[in-house]
């Protein structure tokens, strides 16, 4: 890998670039489902490549090849320097970086079982239990279930004398029951929509989620819901579990706060953001409780936004984003950092794939905990919604307006969870959002979920993302547009 | 307001010298090449049957913003998917290396993969040779563009955009992609295709324009002709009203029918079907759909793309889906259709895989109106030029929310009025599908949440906004 980086900043910089990376990358995958009882998904994959990305006369040029021969990456390397030359007939002005040092290093995740180890057997064997316990209820149309890992091996250099070698290892599993009855779909998923949980670690993940052990429950909630009352309408307390709280984060924080969004690199695509930059430091994003960072670092955690370095060389970091509800921070890469008057990146640089540029992505968004204990919460409560699992989430190209409706949501009334509401969804705009949460629940009801399918980028890019967070309670939002009739 | 011109011209279609291709040293693959590729594999698979498909990428993109290029990629990349039958079962393995060693390796993955299951009294043995109609969709002019050449329509564009005090974002891609199937009954099938869009943003302080094409053929697109429309909508949506939400009269522009409809393409498979997932289950037959819509799916229409064969290798069928709004046919891949007692019609998803087949080449039959004609008939509605963020709510009733986008205008007394904030819709599509009120021509549209289809621009009436947003 070492030898590919090299060949290809040698040819850069004799093809005149000022500045160029190279990310050699080697992709490993293995996906599983099952479908009512039979195996579904059963495939892997790996995929080698470089992606050369080159600063030439004051402009970014970026190609990508899998032919790895000396001769093939140094036609990539003066492919890349060429664009980067086509680029400059329509700037303004040349690209400018914020100074990153040389790191020589290597890293990895932690994890306990390489799940390509595991025999796929085993793998089956777990899944095909869990699909039937979903089957066994009567009602259920479709049981789903599905695993999936991989393994990134990585090697970045750059012209100015980094060499870092890294390793990331993910795994993620889940289970889904579908049910369809009179003129109603109801689903339900464990532990989380979007194929369950993910995180970067290994086999030990999907072991500790007992998958068939909430087989049957997540079924029988599935078939329960066509009878369930219909969720309420009107401005009411709701309280979100930490999975819809974690999709929250993602939508309405994690992509306002992407400064090339900011900065309208993405205005063709995923839209800008109302995160204008005289708004740091000033706005009151969220109640006085709401402390949310961007943490890459792997003392945050093993969120699928957790590694040693970013695609462009800066080591990991954790940027406080909200303190004590007002802005704080923005995702920056070494030219967006310029922009606002940063000194260094906030190293959220990142890649898909050896074919694709790296882009600002997020890392690990979370929220911090807070005091509450989740019963006492509860207990709290005199009339609310609780609302878990996410079923369908939509908010405008500039992260104001939100909708999400969720799988299952539970009534409370007295302090207490009473019965099962159906087709439950709430809507409002980002700020007034936080600044109506009074409560969230401590670090024991703390969960880092993974969100392994952000799309963003032209060529659109599939990134995993984590999202820390606990229950949490907001006052006077609105419930029920979905849903009304008029 | 198509942003679409047929007889655009704005690159030459002579072919350029290999030299100065999108991506450094062009390498086109031949039929030749490709069976070989997949001799290859089978010298090294004792498996029952093996199954290769070859997958050859050559793309390019050139993104602006700010009114500058800001990103310039160009990838090339080749992959092998080889899917081993043994004794019932299958599996599938991709690598992107084509020695020995790794083709041998990836028969193995397949293999042991295979092996490691219990075997499928559903799986059916591979197909032997098929016959196929050609599908002519590779642009020598197309597959040669160069870098050069679309910095220096963004050049234009951009120009044009501050000329004009506005500011410009988007993309320009041309690419080629090759796909190949082969098995050891003797099935071999290939095809090669061209790929070109464009997409712009014209943004002001307080408004925004958009428009976006894409086509096999780079001579069918118009930058210049679709940053100038992008650029109107702009000027014309600036200092936005205020629209309150309700039940309103809409036009929608082709993009924005493409982008509700094609969330329907799923819920015309077998699977869906026999899953209970289909918003057509227990319909089928039935008029659920205004008699104005008519749907087929149809690979060889001269406005629609892709190969015209399955992930299996079987030859796609023009279906009629939806007539004067009666669901009538399904799709269906060979397992899906031996369970349904259906024929295959070229729609199957390579094997293997749970969701079946589905319909990649939808035409909805049009109407004659133009836009200009539905704006002058409405005495007060809202004229959409895109969505964003379509989920699906309720997927029996087929129940979309999502946001307008770009261009949103109130339209009073037959005239557009001026720009309003965007909107929020919740909006079930069966329902919106029986309101149409008028159709233009049909064309091939181009937007973000589904791929591209042909559809026509549409005048429906009681279309739900729930919610305003901020601007």
């Amino acid at each position: 890998m070492r030898d590919f980086a090299n060949w290809a900043l040698d040819t850069a910089k004799l093809r005149g670039a000022t500045y160029a990376d190279a990310r050699v990358m080697d992709i490993r995958l293995r996906d599983l489902s099952t479908k009512n009882g039979q195996v579904g998904t059963l495939a892997e994959s790996e995929s080698y490549g470089i992606g050369i990305r080159v600063i030439a006369q004051g402009s970014w040029g970026f190609a990508a090849t899998d032919r790895l021969t000396r001769e093939a990456i140094a036609a990539c390397a003066a492919e890349a320097v060429a664009i980067a030359k086509a680029s400059a007939l329509a700037k303004r002005h040349d690209v400018e970086m914020v100074p990153v040092e040389a790191y020589q290093d290597t890293w990895q995740n932690p994890y306990v079982k390489d799940p390509f180890q595991i025999p796929i057997e085993r793998q089956l064997d777990l899944l095909l239990a869990a699909d039937r316990e979903m089957s066994r209820v009567k009602g259920v149309t479709v049981a789903e279930t599905s695993m999936t890992f991989r393994r990134i091996e990585q090697f970045f250099a750059s012209s100015i004398g980094s060499a870092i070698h890294q390793i990331k290892m993910q795994s993620g599993a889940g289970i889904v029951a579908t049910s369809f009855a009179g003129n109603e779909i109801q689903k339900r998923s464990y532990p989380n929509s979007f194929g369950g949980q993910h995180q970067l670690a290994g086999y030990e993940l999907v072991e500790s989620l007992d998958l068939v052990g909430n087989a049957l429950r997540i079924a029988v909630e599935a078939v329960a819901l066509h009878s369930a009352a219909q969720s309420p309408e009107g401005a009411k307390t709701l309280i979100l579990d930490s999975s819809q709280l974690g999709l929250q984060i993602h939508e309405s924080i994690g992509h306002p706060i992407e400064l090339d969004r900011v900065l309208g690199m993405e205005a063709n695509f995923a839209g800008m953001s109302f995160l204008t930059t005289e708004k740091l430091g000033k706005l009151r994003y969220g109640s006085d409780i709401v402390n949310v960072v961007a943490d890459a670092r792997l003392e945050h955690g093993p969120g699928l936004g957790t590694f040693g370095y970013d695609d462009e060389g800066v080591p990991a970091q954790c940027t406080p984003i909200i303190s004590n509800g007002l802005f704080t921070g923005y995702l920056s890469n070494r030219e967006t950092a310029v922009s606002i008057g940063l000194a260094r990146s906030g190293g959220t640089m990142r890649t898909e794939s050896w074919n694709r540029l790296p882009i600002i992505r997020m890392t690990n968004i979370s929220i911090l905990p807070g005091a509450w204990r989740y019963k006492d919460l509860i207990a709290d409560t005199d009339d609310a919604v609780l609302m878990e699992t996410n079923r369908s989430w939509s908010i405008d190209d500039r992260r104001y307006h939100f909708q999400f409706s969720t799988e299952i949501a539970w009534e409370i009334k007295g302090g207490k969870k009473t019965r099962m509401l159906k087709n439950p969804s709430y809507s409002g705009i980002t700020t007034e959002f936080w600044n109506s949460c009074d409560a969230i629940c401590s670090r024991e009801h703390w969960t880092l979920w993974g969100t392994p399918n952000c799309g963003k980028g032209q060529p659109q890019q599939t990134m995993g993302t984590g999202h820390g967070a606990s229950p949490a309670r907001f006052r006077n939002v609105k419930l029920g547009a979905a849903f009304a009739k008029s | 307001m198509s942003p679409m011109r047929r007889s655009a011209k704005k690159f030459p279609a002579r072919a350029r010298p290999k030299s100065s291709a999108a991506v450094a040293g062009l390498h086109l693959l031949s039929d030749a090449e490709m069976r070989r590729i997949a001799e290859r594999v089978f010298k090294f698979s004792d498996a029952d049957e093996t199954e290769v498909e070859i997958g050859a990428v050559t793309d390019a993109l050139t993104r602006f913003a700010n009114n500058t290029i800001h990103q310039n990629v160009a990838e090339q990349a080749l992959s092998v998917s080889v899917r081993t039958v043994l004794d019932g079962r299958t599996a599938r393995a991709t690598t992107n290396k084509t020695d020995d060693d790794s083709l041998r390796r990836v028969v193995e993955t397949a293999k042991s993969l295979a092996r490691s299951q219990p075997r499928n009294p559903d799986l059916l043995p591979m197909p032997g040779p098929q016959k196929y109609t050609k599908a002519a969709r590779y642009f020598e002019n197309t597959a040669y563009a160069t870098p050069a050449d679309r910095a220096r329509t963004v050049a234009r564009v951009t120009q044009m955009a501050e000329k004009n005090k506005q500011t410009a974002a988007g993309i320009f891609s041309t690419g080629v992609t090759q796909t190949a199937i082969a098995n050891t009954r003797g099935l071999f099938a290939s095809h090669r295709q061209t790929r070109a869009e464009f997409s712009i943003t014209i943004l002001e302080s307080d408004s925004s324009g958009w428009a976006k094409a894409n086509s096999p053929d780079l001579d069918r697109i118009d930058p210049a002709a679709m940053a100038q429309s992008a650029s109107e909508k702009s000027a014309a949506s600036r200092q936005p009203g205020e629209a309150a939400p309700g039940r309103w009269t809409v036009i929608l522009e082709p993009s924005a029918v493409l982008d509700l409809v094609g969330f329907l393409f799923y819920d015309f498979a077998g699977t869906a079907m026999l899953d209970q997932r289909s918003c057509f289950t227990k319909r089928m037959g039935k008029r659920v759909l205004g008699e104005n819509i008519t749907l087929h799916d149809d690979a060889y229409h001269p406005l629609q793309s892709g190969a015209p064969f399955d992930g299996e290798g079987i030859p796609r069928q023009k279906i009629l889906l939806l007539d004067k709004g009666v669901p009538v046919n399904l799709v269906y891949s060979r397992a899906s259709a031996k369970k349904m007692k259906a024929r295959p019609t070229g729609h199957g998803f390579p094997l293997p895989n749970e969701m079946g087949e589905a319909p990649m080449n939808l035409v909805f039959a049009g109407g004659e109106s133009s836009v200009e004609e539905m704006v002058r008939s409405t005495g007060r509605g809202i004229l959409v030029t895109r969505l964003w963020y379509i989920r699906e709510v309720d997927p029996y009733e087929k129940v979309l929310t999502g946001m307008t986008r770009d261009g949103t205008f109130l339209v009073q007394d037959g005239r557009v009025a001026g720009g309003i904030r965007n909107f929020r819709f919740n909006q079930g599509i069966l329902e919106m599908l029986s309101n149409v009120e008028m159709m233009g021509p049909a064309v091939r549209a181009a937007g973000e949440e589904s791929f591209e289809m042909v559809v026509p621009p549409m005048k429906i009436r009681n279309f739900h906004f729930t919610e305003v947003t901020k601007f």
